[in-house]
């Protein structure tokens, strides 16, 4: 495993032939591994209720938000739009609710998106693994859970109140989610939250542990970088765009065959370019709104985070075929998930 | 594949390629996966002259808007469908299951990996899927770890022929597991043998041919080329040419020097 130093070297070496030559050996190895693929999903939030308070999220209890949760009937809209976008891998977020968004409701959603997508994910609150393997059964195959930050009294600090403050409980969620038998797990840490490279140090552990106890799960990781909310800036340090590609490169390098997602809070100038650096999975045609792609007016929006990457999903496509990469819709045939 | 010596009048007939009593004259097989078009996958397919193709279902889309892989492959071109995505033998079968329900019949590429990291087969679980796949009719061609005691209990389960990788998925690496394979082809003759994965380059193709594989498949390679339909005709002819030496009998490399006898020559001397 690499060490702290040797992180902190290559994330502080500021020669840009340094950075030309990761970013030579990350596309190398991308291509080997997932040749000129890149795979699209896109989020689609059930419910921003929420009883955490993360300093840093637009969604947190304390925020005097509209609160909405969506019903059966608005489920099936919102997911027939994106659908017909072209999007067949869904992302079900909601907030950190278990009282309003609790497990039955979960499978309500997971049956729903069944109709319209043959792989469906979710970031919700964080679960036992009873309930995992009851997701699983409803045909939910992948679960996004970011620690947001691996440094313990930093993650005291944001994280005030609510389930979310258990620092354990959240880091062994991956775990219980393999256990329950979900089959692709997404781990990220929010960039600029706490110190980069003990950051990246700890998600980089955390996957290797995970990898060695649940081989047979696919792994993602993701590197949100913080941003202001309505003005307010949480970040405890900026991540500027060398160093954000110089992660990507760093995971890719370490991580051959992990995938490396990217979403639409990031520019599309720096999107397209990071596509041929290490990236294999993005978003496209994001909103971050419940409701928010059928129902709500962008006034009545309240975002979790604000979308700098506007491009509709067919952009996305043509995009992609301009650079010379197949775009993956299909990835998965739905089968009827059962634990061995 | 039949050539013609001119300048001998002895002719080496090649006999076809026989998977589940099917004749194939090609022995190149091409995964579909990793390319960065469709129009450069049917143009490999083309320039590869495979008659034998093997796609994920997971990728397959059939009642949807995406365009349909299955539209770049010509029709007489067999279609083998693979199970990837399956962590375990009950997972394999319900995804050949599907694709007999899809429409894309019942040639069954059967890969069972539960370890996203290496993506090496598991034998155990590959058997137990190969066995209950055969007995409901399809040809089952298992993706396995080349082991001896595996192979053959693949074909006691009624696999169609045996497919033990070279290395790893898409590493480029060759032939790793040469003296295992070796093994396999020397000792399994009920069924051909398919070396597949990690075939890098064409000269590989044609070490594992020259050995007496039966057939050869790659992708990676071919997909992540610059000028992929190039290197899929290079496959083609360098599959073919590892096949001609297997025939011709090429003297194989000796580990030892034979040209003296430095312990009995003494018994011819007079």
């Amino acid at each position: 495993m690499i060490t702290l130093s040797e992180i902190k070297g290559i994330l502080n070496n500021p020669s840009p032939e340094f950075l030309e030559d990761l970013a030579q050996q990350s596309k190398q190895i991308t291509q080997q591994y997932f040749g000129r693929t890149i795979s699209l999903y896109a989020p689609l939030y059930l419910s921003n209720f929420c009883s955490s308070h993360c300093t840093y999220c637009g969604f947190h209890s304390h925020n005097r938000i509209k609160r909405f949760k969506l019903t059966d009937k608005e489920m099936h809209q919102e997911m027939k739009f994106v659908a017909g976008q072209g999007i067949e891998n869904i992302l079900l977020l909601t907030g950190e609710s278990y009282n309003v968004t609790p497990l039955s409701y979960l499978k309500q959603a997971a049956g729903a998106a069944k109709h319209y997508f043959p792989s469906i994910a979710i970031e919700v609150h964080p679960m036992e693994t009873q309930e995992y393997q009851e997701l699983f059964e409803h045909g939910v195959d992948g679960v996004t859970v970011y620690q947001e930050t691996y440094d313990r009294s930093r993650y005291a600090q944001v994280h005030l109140s609510g389930t979310k403050a258990d620092y354990d409980y959240r880091y062994a969620t991956a775990q219980r989610a393999a256990q329950g038998g979900i089959r692709s797990i997404s781990l990220g840490i929010l960039l600029g939250l706490a110190d980069v490279a003990e950051d990246l140090l700890a998600l980089y552990q955390h996957v290797h542990a995970l990898e060695k106890n649940f081989p047979g799960v696919e792994y993602s990781v993701s590197f949100p970088r913080l941003k202001p909310i309505k003005g307010e800036n949480f970040a405890k340090c900026y991540v500027d765009d060398r160093i954000f590609i110089k992660i990507i490169c760093l995971t890719r390098i370490l991580f051959p065959r992990v995938g490396i997602n990217l979403s639409t809070r990031e520019k599309p100038q720096l999107r397209d370019r990071a596509l041929e650096l290490g990236i294999t999975r993005m978003s496209a045609g994001s909103n971050t709104s419940v409701g928010g792609y059928t129902l709500k007016s962008s006034e009545e929006q309240d975002p979790q985070f604000d979308i700098e990457d506007h491009r509709s999903v067919k952009d996305i496509i043509t995009l992609l075929k301009q650079r010379n990469f197949d775009p993956v819709l299909t990835d998965w045939r739905r089968i009827e998930n059962k634990i061995p | 594949m039949s050539t013609t010596q001119t300048d001998q009048s002895e002719t080496l007939q090649d006999t076809p390629l026989v998977i589940a009593k099917k004749s194939f004259t090609n022995r190149f097989l091409l995964g579909t996966g990793k390319f960065k078009n469709k129009i450069d996958l049917r143009d490999s397919i083309l320039a590869s002259q495979t008659q034998l193709v093997t796609v994920a279902l997971r990728r397959i889309d059939l009642e949807r808007h995406e365009e349909n892989i299955l539209e770049y492959i010509p029709e007489n071109v067999t279609l083998m469908t693979n199970t990837s995505g399956a962590r375990n033998a009950k997972e394999a079968i319900r995804i050949a299951h599907l694709a007999r329900e899809s429409g894309c019949g019942l040639w069954i590429k059967i890969e069972v990996i539960n370890d996203s990291k290496y993506l090496l087969p598991d034998n155990e679980e590959t058997v137990k899927a190969t066995e209950t796949l055969a007995k409901e009719g399809f040809i089952v061609l298992p993706y396995m770890y080349p082991d001896l005691y595996v192979a053959r209990a693949l074909v006691k389960a009624g696999a169609a022929a045996v497919m033990p990788l070279g290395s790893l998925i898409g590493s480029n690496q060759g032939l790793k597991a040469k003296e295992f394979i070796k093994i396999l082809i020397q000792e399994i003759d009920e069924v051909p043998i398919i070396v597949d994965a990690g075939i890098g380059a064409p000269s590989q193709a044609a070490e594992a041919m020259e050995m007496g594989a039966d057939a050869i498949l790659a992708n990676t390679a071919v997909a992540a080329a610059g000028h992929p339909a190039e290197l899929a005709q290079a496959f083609h002819l360098a599959v073919q040419a590892g096949r001609l030496a297997y025939l011709s009998q090429m003297p194989l490399p000796q580990d030892i020097a034979s040209a003296s006898s430095p312990l009995t020559g003494f018994l011819y001397e007079s």
